[in-house]
């Protein structure tokens, strides 16, 4: 085996860089996404900043070769700070002839391309409709293409293990990583030991991909192929001081309710039914049973929901996942939860719709569902993370207002949120919010009679929320259901003025949820124009922001973490800016609730493609708008 | 109490009384309805469990059975249409210490809510579920239900049904159920004793109970009911005693040794060795299933009442607890700090 990887080997020349987006492609098969991650892991351990962007279809094993099956990995690092995943790659890195096809369209001129030339076979080529191979016709002349025989060169450098050729095939990813760890400098003792851990049960096959991994690297040394290698120094001024680690936003949604449910000194109940793209919150909360978290997985989605509110009557921190056909489903109940007044938290990790719509693709058109997607008033609180990181803090959020106001309350996510990730600053656990509640002990109310008695649903004075008595607790016995009921007492009430009541008290009660007030960034305070933003879009609306005011722009950006109720100060800003962008990725459902609401004329620019704002895009949009009259 | 059933529960420590268990609610079903006859006995037999009523909780989906839990001065839950035990799963599987009771309809266990049955019975969830069958909708007024009889005209089936119902019992033990009973609203004492033995099993319970809907079906069940025709339509079965009905106990239940199949003959001294020893306990559930459909589905002669079946299975809930005590046993308490960190971190210095 040849010696270790190492940046202090370098002999070729090196250029500085202060960013690089790479992305790497493949069929599902190859292995691009495991690739990723482990550029991903290596680069956080350099201390860049960083942003990724999986990108793979929805089919497990889609044949083999076809456009349908090209699965990508997109990973931007820099010595700065950055926000978004990256437009355009400075890196392909294609392992078929599919994935240089599928990805080519992103590519800008003068960018690298890696390919691996032994894939470049007549067949494979004719599969995806290429008559001449674009290595031989100068369809890749005006960029910097490499030609690399990828599966020659790992089965060569792995002849002395004893693998199927099968077996040494499937570490050519590894081969990959490791030439693109040369070029960049990346450290690959991380990978070499998570390799261990991976096929601890079969030795050699761990052995054979850390050979791959270090042959790839010493490809990139010794071959003329590359010329230089290029240093892409720590971001050590975009961090403050802390540890920190790299997660993704459906690892920082499972972490921010184990840590809620630790704060709120609850027991987490997870209920859900498997779906796309958030079953990893699933599969992440089954593994913490020490956390006392119990993850029931039910046979639907109705009844996963049901579940979870029956254990938020029991008392525990009840939680639902879906995305938004689940969603939809889950609708009847939430409107109990609504009538019940009981916490409870909906996550739904958005993807493309309707109906089925594009699985494992990224979109932001659940916010109407969530808004008013239920029969009769049932007002329900929203809140939306704006980064992977910031899953975390925003179910904590979720969770301090579900329990505080005993109200269902929504977190919307999307795939791009879920499945990107951006290193993170672990927080300490004790200076997490404390979300600990009383549980009712003891009879809230005298009869005329003198008698103590329980009502279930008299309110707090400040927050109109009721009482939380769980079963097991002696004298408090108390009945709730669907049906209208007196507001005090909880009894069954047909009564006009009381539905009245009720109705108007469930709203005033959402209203009146208390939320920091909407923060403007307007550098110069004279800005005529404010982008406004929710959910994941915040990365590319930044970027965007940022390349116009380097352009000596005046624009003001603020983003909403809370959709409902919103900010109180909203209104104020809107009305302070002549002109309000909102980028949504859908067709202005948040621009319709600000019309609507405040009476701003607000502008929408939607894109529905599945995929995140493309952040040099949205900066052309706004310069338009600037300079629009 | 012998044999401590539910050794989770809390007992009440003193004796209590069925008025205990009457809420400050008036009961509003229609005059003459059975679920006023189900109700007493559920406020009667309860406290002889003697667990702490707080303890206790109904959790009831829609129809005109789920205004139950109103009445029950107990922790309750009226909720949405047919999805009650998949909310008492929750609360089930949460809460070991609480006696959970679901009470349904046919509509809404068996049509809308016939998924979430199914799979709480396979699952072995801690639930005693009543099911109060009356054939019929009746909080919708009159349409046909999924155990209607074919042919069944109603107000949505003005020529008549062309469903084939469903029977509970067989579909139960199609889903793996572990406690299986039928009886009778109309029969106080019957039904208090299925109804012990339901509260006591360990995992999920469903009592089908035959009720009356005296506006929009009635006299469903009269043949079980009157006294005459009883005594040829109803079957008591009793673990460990031969199946026989009728005059002096004059008919029996056998075997088929060609076919395999329950056969109703009258007893005679050549034959009354060969008649079938109920035996709940067995674990096949080969000779439940065909007792579950011996009755003749239009007449409803020869229907068997009492506990079919009642098998030992682990419950889902304690199992779903003793998983949570492994992982402490095996990773020790979690550690939310060293969760967060995870293996892949660095720090950044001032």
């Amino acid at each position: 085996m040849p010696e270790p990887a190492g940046a202090a080997r370098h002999t070729k020349p090196t250029r500085r860089l202060h960013q690089v987006v790479i992305r790497f492609a493949g069929d599902s098969g190859d292995g691009m996404q495991l690739t990723g991650d482990r550029f991903t892991s290596q680069t956080a351990a350099f201390g860049n900043d960083l942003s990724t962007l999986p990108n793979f279809p929805a089919e497990i094993r889609a044949p083999a070769g076809t456009l349908p099956g090209v699965s990508s990995f997109q990973l931007h690092f820099a010595d700065h700070d950055i926000l978004t995943p990256g437009d355009a790659p400075d890196v392909l890195v294609a392992m078929n002839p599919a994935a240089l096809k599928a990805n080519l369209p992103d590519v800008p001129a003068g960018a690298d391309i890696i390919v691996d030339s032994d894939e470049f076979t007549p067949r494979a080529l004719q599969k995806v409709g290429y008559a001449t191979s674009p290595l031989d016709s100068g369809a890749l002349d005006r960029f910097n293409a490499h030609a690399v025989p990828l599966t020659a060169l790992t089965t060569e450098a792995l002849k002395d293990f004893a693998l199927s050729r099968k077996e040494a095939d499937r570490c050519k990813n590894m081969f990959a990583l490791g030439l693109l760890s040369w070029m960049y400098h990346r450290p690959t003792t991380g990978t070499e030991t998570f390799l261990k851990r991976k096929f601890a049960a079969r030795p050699h096959l761990a052995d054979a991909n850390i050979a791959a991994l270090r042959a790839g690297w010493n490809f990139g040394e010794t071959t003329e192929t590359f010329a230089a290698s290029y240093d892409v120094p720590p971001a050590t001024s975009a961090f403050p001081p802390g540890t920190y680690r790299n997660i993704s936003g459906n690892l920082a949604l499972s972490y921010g309710l184990i840590a809620a449910g630790r704060r709120a000194d609850l027991p987490v109940y997870l209920g859900s039914y498997p779906i796309t793209p958030a079953s990893d919150i699933l599969h992440e909360l089954s593994r913490h049973k020490n956390f006392g978290v119990r993850a029931f997985q039910a046979e639907d989605e109705i009844a996963a929901i049901g579940a979870a509110l029956g254990a938020a009557f029991g008392g525990s921190l009840a939680v639902t996942t879906t995305s938004g056909p689940g969603m939809a489903l889950k609708s009847e109940t939430v409107g109990l939860a609504v009538s019940l007044e009981l916490p409870l938290l909906i996550i739904d990790i958005q993807r493309g719709g309707p109906s089925t719509g594009l699985p494992t693709k990224t979109e932001q058109a659940d916010l109407l569902q969530a808004m008013y997607g239920r029969n009769g008033e049932a007002p329900v609180p929203v809140v939306a993370p704006r980064t992977p990181a910031d899953c975390f803090d925003t179910v904590i959020e979720a969770a301090r207002i579900a329990l505080t106001y005993r109200t269902p309350v929504f977190l919307l996510s999307d795939g791009y949120l879920a499945h990107g990730s951006e290193p993170w600053k672990i927080p300490d656990p004790d200076e997490l919010p404390d979300l600990r509640q009383q549980f009712a002990v003891r009879p809230n109310h005298t009869t005329d009679d003198g008698t103590e008695v329980f009502w279930p649903y008299k309110r707090h004075p400040d927050t109109l929320a009721r009482p939380w008595a769980v079963p097991g607790t002696p004298g408090l016995e108390h009945r709730i259901g669907g049906i209208e009921k007196q507001d005090g007492t909880g009894h069954i009430s047909y009564d006009p003025g009381n539905h009245d009541h009720m109705v108007r008290v469930r709203q005033a009660k959402i209203d009146g949820i208390g939320v920091p007030d909407l923060l403007v960034d307007d550098p110069t305070d004279d800005a005529d124009l404010l982008v406004l933003g929710w959910g994941s879009s915040y990365g590319p609306i930044t970027a965007a922001v940022r390349r116009l005011r380097g352009e000596g722009e005046r624009v003001a950006q603020a983003h909403l973490r809370h959709l409902n109720p919103r900010p109180r100060n909203l209104g104020t800003v809107l009305a302070r800016y002549r002109r309000v962008l909102v980028p949504e990725m859908n067709l202005g459902q948040l621009s319709a609730l600000l019309r609507a609401t405040y009476l701003k004329d607000v502008t929408a620019h939607t894109q529905v493609t599945g995929m995140p704002f493309s952040a040099e895009r949205l900066a052309t949009t706004l310069r338009e708008a600037l300079h629009a009259r | 109490m012998p044999g401590d059933p539910l050794p989770l529960v809390p007992w009440a420590g003193t004796r209590q009384s069925a008025t205990e268990f009457k809420s400050d609610q008036e009961v509003r079903w229609c005059p003459g309805c059975g679920d006023y006859a189900v109700l007493a006995a559920v406020q009667g037999f309860l406290p002889e469990l003697g667990l702490a009523r707080e303890n206790i909780v109904f959790v009831s989906g829609i129809g005109c059975s789920s205004r139950f839990p109103y009445y029950m001065n107990t922790y309750g839950m009226h909720s949405i249409h047919g999805r009650a035990p998949a909310i008492a799963t929750g609360l089930a599987t949460s809460r070991t210490d609480l006696s959970v009771w679901v009470v349904t309809g046919d509509g809404d266990a068996l049509s809308i809510g016939g998924n979430h049955l199914i799979h709480a019975l396979r699952r072995n969830v801690n639930l005693k579920i009543l099911l109060f069958n009356n054939r019929i909708y009746g909080l919708t007024k009159g349409q046909y239900s999924p155990t209607s009889e074919t042919g069944k005209i109603t107000r949505s089936t003005p020529m008549g049904s062309l469903e084939t119902p469903f029977n509970p019992a067989s579909l139960a033990i199609g889903a793996e159920a572990t406690f299986i009973a039928r009886t009778l609203d109309s029969d106080r004492h019957h039904l208090v004793d299925v109804l012990r033995q339901a509260a006591v099993h360990q995992g999920t319970a469903l009592v089908e109970i035959y009720q009356n809907c005296n506006i929009f079906n009635d006299g469903a069940f009269a043949v079980l009911k009157d006294k005459r025709s009883a005594q040829e339509a109803v079957i008591r079965l009793e673990h460990g005693k031969p199946i026989r009905f009728g005059h002096a106990g004059g008919k029996g239940v056998i075997r088929d040794t060609a076919t395999g199949r329950l056969r109703v003959v009258p007893v005679t001294a050549g034959n009354e060795a060969d008649v079938l020893v109920h035996d709940a306990h067995e674990t096949d559930p080969g000779t439940a299933f065909a007792l579950s459909r011996l009755a003749d589905p239009h007449t409803l002669h020869h229907t068997p009442i009492g506990v079919l079946r009642q098998v030992e299975r682990p419950d889902y809930d304690t199992q779903m607890a003793g998983q949570l005590d492994a992982a402490v046993e095996r990773d020790g308490k979690g550690d939310l700090a060293a969760l967060l960190a995870g293996t892949d971190t660095w720090t950044v210095k001032e």
